[in-house]
């Protein structure tokens, strides 16, 4: 691998996505990706004592549904990355703690899942590793509970806000294999334009998704149009306004092959979800579910995944800061 | 359209680009909600009035049955729906106060008793008991100084 312009990695010895693997909770399964997950739950507890572990459960059910479909004994896993929206990550290291697979915890808020593709792939192509695992999760109730208020109390959420996705997607790396590859990995810089409105996290993620998608093209010499699909993480119904707009005055019109996973995943007339998805799950669900299998399916046959993420906490926010926004982008091709 | 450089200028644009709640649907809602809430207390009331309670225990019983009720739906998962709907509406009367009390006991009964209800019971409810109070005092001193000096306020 090298590092190409100014902040891209691009591989050599290709990293493959082996298989995923994706569970959802019923607010998904109502959406109209439902068929493209691997498991749909009835409830949010799915039989556990509280949301976290019902999210820690989900996390573990995802990651060995996917060591499961690509056949590959568990012990031939080198690392996982992993992350979540809890303080500490605690959903990703509950889950895992029985699985045995040395863990490296992640944190990009709901840019995890794209940043560990990205850094299983350095692994990979470093020959640091021969398989790896990414996975991300988040939960609708457990983020309500840490970041907004209780679920029972009677209270309007605002237009612009967004749902939390409960759910789980996780892939498998791995170095040999006949694709989907992924080919370059570009980290993006924290952005922040001072938005304040924690129930505005679109608007305070798009600048950042911005800059990466920016970057990602200079470094590559590519133009929008290479790409068969540019896929956002979850800047939801506002955010993903604001991305094409703001393209559009740096001289990129994205508007015919762009979407956001937040938007994908809900349907919003239907579903009273507001400015669409949020969470880690979000884009690891849409990507390990929907747009896997377009890949396999050689219906897209380059995507730019960029997932974005706020990174910040409730304190911050009580504290008046404004929202630093993250953006990290994969391309994946077959 | 410009480039957008300044965080003053973006936020300018991302005001004017998210939608905005339909403040006229919401008022409403709230408006016939929460006259329904009184509507229901001052049917208890009349109901303990004719039989024979005075005033000040009337309005007792009225607030511990709609506080009742109010946390009742709540444990019902019933009570969010129509905060939901109504807003303010179902807020403002004791129905919300008793609400954002019981929600978060709700919540954080897997944290345990104590530090889990027990600490996170208020955590909503604190700020109005402890500005209500605050200014309560307030007030009262007023009183006393008005009070003392001749000047009655009624």
């Amino acid at each position: 691998m090298e590092k190409i312009g100014k902040q891209t990695i691009k591989f050599t010895n290709l990293p493959t996505i082996l298989d995923t693997a994706s569970i959802v909770g019923p607010k998904e399964a109502d959406g109209p990706l439902a068929k493209y997950f691997d498991k749909c739950l009835e409830d949010e507890f799915w039989g556990e004592k509280t949301w976290e572990k019902a999210e820690s459960k989900i996390l573990k059910e995802t990651v060995y549904s996917a060591v499961k479909k690509s056949n590959l004994p568990i012990s031939s896993i080198d690392y996982c990355f992993a992350g979540d929206l809890l303080n500490q990550c605690i959903s990703s290291s509950f889950g895992l703690r029985d699985s045995n697979i040395p863990f490296i915890g992640i944190f990009g808020a709901c840019s995890t899942f794209v940043e560990g593709l990205g850094l299983g792939s350095i692994f990979i192509d470093g020959n640091a590793a021969n398989n790896v695992i990414c996975a991300a999760s988040s939960h609708f109730c457990s983020a309500e509970k840490q970041f907004r208020f209780p679920l029972e109390l009677g209270n309007q959420r605002p237009q612009s806000s967004q749902w939390t996705v409960t759910g789980a997607g996780a892939a498998i790396l791995s170095s040999s294999g006949t694709g989907p590859f992924v080919t370059h990995f570009t980290p993006g810089r924290i952005v922040d334009m001072g938005i304040k409105d924690a129930n505005n996290m679109g608007a305070a993620m798009a600048p950042a998704a911005l800059d990466t998608l920016i970057t990602h093209l200079n470094d590559t010499g590519r133009k929008p149009s290479y790409y068969d699909a540019i896929i956002t993480g979850d800047l939801g119904h506002v955010g993903k306004e604001i991305l094409i707009e703001l393209a559009e005055t740096k001289g990129y019109n994205i508007k015919s092959n762009y979407n956001d996973c937040g938007v994908l995943i809900f349907d919003k007339n239907k579903q009273d979800t507001h400015a669409g998805g949020s969470g880690c799950a979000c884009c690891g669900t849409v990507f390990s579910g929907y747009l896997f299998n377009m890949l396999q399916n050689k219906k897209y046959k380059k995507i730019l995944l960029i997932a974005t993420g706020a990174l910040m906490n409730s304190t911050s926010t009580q504290q008046g800061e404004s929202i630093p926004g993250i953006a990290h982008a994969v391309s994946i091709e077959i | 359209m410009k480039p957008i450089e300044t965080q003053k200028k973006y936020q300018e644009y991302v005001d004017k680009k998210s939608p905005n709640s339909p403040i006229l649907k919401n008022c409403f809602n709230a408006f016939w909600v929460g006259g329904l809430i009184c509507t229901i207390g001052q049917i208890i009331m009349q109901i303990c009035k004719t039989r024979g309670l005075d005033e000040a225990t009337s309005g007792t019983i009225v607030s511990i049955i709609l506080i009742t009720l109010s946390a009742f739906l709540t444990s019902l998962n019933i009570f969010n729906k129509i905060g939901k709907f109504a807003g303010a509406g179902s807020l403002v009367p004791i129905t919300g106060f008793a609400n954002s009390i019981v929600a978060p006991s709700i919540e954080y009964k897997s944290e345990g008793y104590v530090m889990g209800v027990g600490s996170k019971m208020f955590t909503i409810a604190g700020p109005v008991l402890v500005f209500g109070i605050c200014s309560s005092i307030i007030v009262g001193i007023l009183y006393f100084i008005f009070n003392t000096t001749g000047i009655t306020l009624s």
